[in-house]
């Protein structure tokens, strides 16, 4: 929970890790991808301000203490979502795994939700430890990461007919929230990796579902913005964006928050801290204090308290069913947190716009 | 000719190579660690990129381009143009030295070299400039939809913006529309302008705040300023 001037903000971090990259951890003849990804990692945290940088040794390996201190004690974070990165074939015990996540969740009851992950690479087998999952973790949400290797193989899309099998079970096993995460390699190499019209097929043809593009989509937030403002069930996980620009590049942030609201909208944005790459404390502040920093914005869309309390965490309480106590609500005339509606800001001449 | 001189006109000839991302010179973007020729000759480039993992396509396409752009000078006997810290250094690396194209280069796992990847993103670059040049002028849609490219004022944004339209084979001449969709060179008509005007800002600025990110990942990672770094753009 956050209060600011009399406001009261309840706070979900939809996207967190709790990650072990130590190099007791790494594969051997693989080290040199498992340093690379947790160096890139590092080099984002320094996006943030300087006096919440980390030592390289901290980074890849904080600890339990560290994660309660920095996301509850000090962050203001109410529930934390914990979306899973396994990278098997770099690190020994997986990056972080639902069971790592689990297991942590499990000492700190109502604290954490667990997401699990697939990867429709992994066959029948992996169809049946998804349904082990939720029935261990009580998984209601998966994070899927498209450029992970796998048996040779550098990634793979959504519309891929075994990616497609995997949807259909997350349906049937009551699982409501696919969070897509795009990286730098899938075959075939020659394609753009980042491209996010696979989602916009998956979310066409599974309605009931909800996608969380994570980091917007970046580097395409462009392509992200005209397939989400057509498509009802597709949200915008903002970590990166507040981490990443809020701090080292405010005029680019406001640009960035200002589009977001116009196309995808304040009832689809959802705030992910992305820990321990950044702490939650220093961009909840910040984001709450936040407003365009000049005329040069006047035409997108306003930003309101309500606007904040949505996105820091309305919104995801919404998707997750996480229950949130009545002095965090909105008024009446604010609003539905998660609504489906269309993005705020297409008018409905135009041609991206689609009935209500 | 010295080599001093020689390296200088390496710097040069890499400022017209650009990120095909971030439309982007690699020396402004920092991307160049080193470039010398020796007495014999041979030209020595190293580039550097913000992260271990940036996408492999992309790095290639710079690679090749600096090889290129380096061995079309005249005092330059043999390039080796070398990409530093990156998961796909080798593959990259040999396959240009090889002049192996894409394909050959990462065999089993691309099945079409890199143009109409290139393409997309000029085509972005497009929209981008469509911002820079149309945001300014402050024109209704009507008069937006009518103008051509003749009718604006100089700049180099609108240079810009021309080169990259010719690139991509569209219209680039003072007689052609200001405002075309960037795939099929179409004019935009006057209903159209608004969405298409949003369309291009989203553009600029998704190019913008990842140029921003990069520069900030490449600081991190590299203490060091890059060769030609501080020209402007």
């Amino acid at each position: 929970m956050y209060e600011k001037d009399g406001e009261k903000y309840f706070v979900v971090d939809s996207h967190m890790h709790y990650w072990n990259a130590a190099p007791s951890n790494w594969v051997p003849g693989a080290e040199q991808y498992a340093k690379g990804w947790i160096e890139c990692f590092h080099a984002y945290q320094g996006l943030g301000p300087a006096e919440t940088h980390w030592p390289i040794e901290k980074f890849m390996a904080y600890t339990e203490d560290d994660l309660m201190k920095d996301v509850f004690q000090d962050g203001y974070v109410d529930v934390a979502i914990f979306q899973p990165t396994y990278l098997t074939e770099w690190y020994k015990e997986g990056f972080n795994t639902t069971e790592r996540n689990a297991a942590l969740g499990a000492k700190h009851p109502g604290k954490f939700i667990a997401n699990t992950r697939w990867d429709p690479r992994d066959g029948d087998d992996g169809l049946k430890k998804l349904a082990e999952n939720v029935d261990r973790f009580g998984s209601k949400g998966v994070k899927l990461y498209t450029a992970e290797w796998n048996n040779g193989s550098r990634g793979w899309t959504l519309k891929d007919a075994g990616a497609y099998r995997y949807l259909e079970k997350c349906q049937e096993l009551g699982i409501k929230n696919i969070h897509v995460h795009k990286g730098p390699t899938i075959w075939p190499l020659d394609k753009d990796a980042f491209d996010v019209s696979d989602v916009d097929h998956a979310a066409t043809d599974f309605p009931e579902l909800n996608f969380i593009v994570e980091h917007v989509g970046l580097p395409r937030i462009e392509d992200f913005c005209f397939m989400a403002t057509q498509e009802p069930n597709v949200y915008a996980g903002l970590s990166v964006v507040i981490g990443g620009l809020m701090h080292a590049r405010p005029r680019f942030f406001a640009k960035v928050m200002g589009e977001l609201l116009f196309w995808v909208g304040e009832d689809k944005m959802t705030f992910g801290s992305d820990y321990g790459i950044w702490e939650p404390k220093w961009q909840i502040e910040g984001f709450v204090d936040w407003d365009y920093p000049g005329e040069e914005f006047d035409d997108f869309p306003r930003v309101t308290t309500a606007t904040k309390k949505k996105i820091l965490g309305l919104n995801a309480a919404k998707l997750y069913g996480i229950e949130v106590p009545q002095e965090y609500q909105l008024g009446a005339g604010e609003g539905t947190p998660a609504a489906r509606d269309d993005a705020v800001g297409v008018s409905s001449e135009s041609p991206a716009a689609t009935p209500a | 000719m010295t080599s001093a001189i020689v390296g200088s006109r390496i710097l040069a000839a890499l400022a017209g190579v650009r990120d095909p991302e971030l439309d982007e010179p690699i020396t402004t973007l920092g991307f160049v660690a080193s470039a010398a020729v020796a007495e014999d000759g041979t030209a020595e480039v190293h580039l550097r990129l913000p992260t271990y993992f940036c996408a492999p396509n992309f790095a290639y396409l710079m690679v090749a381009d600096a090889y290129d752009a380096v061995s079309a000078l005249d005092d330059v006997r043999r390039t080796s143009v070398i990409l530093d810290d990156h998961f796909a250094s080798d593959a990259i690396n040999d396959g240009v030295a090889a002049r192996a194209g894409f394909i050959r280069s990462f065999e089993g796992e691309a099945v079409d070299e890199l143009d109409s990847l290139r393409a997309d993103f000029l085509r972005k670059a497009v929209m981008a400039g469509t911002d820079q040049v149309c945001r300014p002028l402050g024109l209704s849609p009507d008069s937006l939809a009518a103008a051509v490219l003749g009718d604006l004022p100089p700049s180099n944004a609108l240079d810009r913006l021309r080169r990259r339209r010719h690139e991509l084979g569209l219209p680039a001449g003072d007689d052609s529309p200001l405002l075309i969709d960037p795939l099929t060179g179409t004019p935009i008509g006057t209903d159209a302008v608004p969405l298409h005007l949003r369309k291009a800002r989203l553009t600029r600025t998704s190019l913008d705040a990842n140029t921003g990110i990069c520069r900030g990942m490449l600081r991190h990672r590299y203490d060091t300023d890059g060769q030609g770094e501080e020209a402007l753009p």
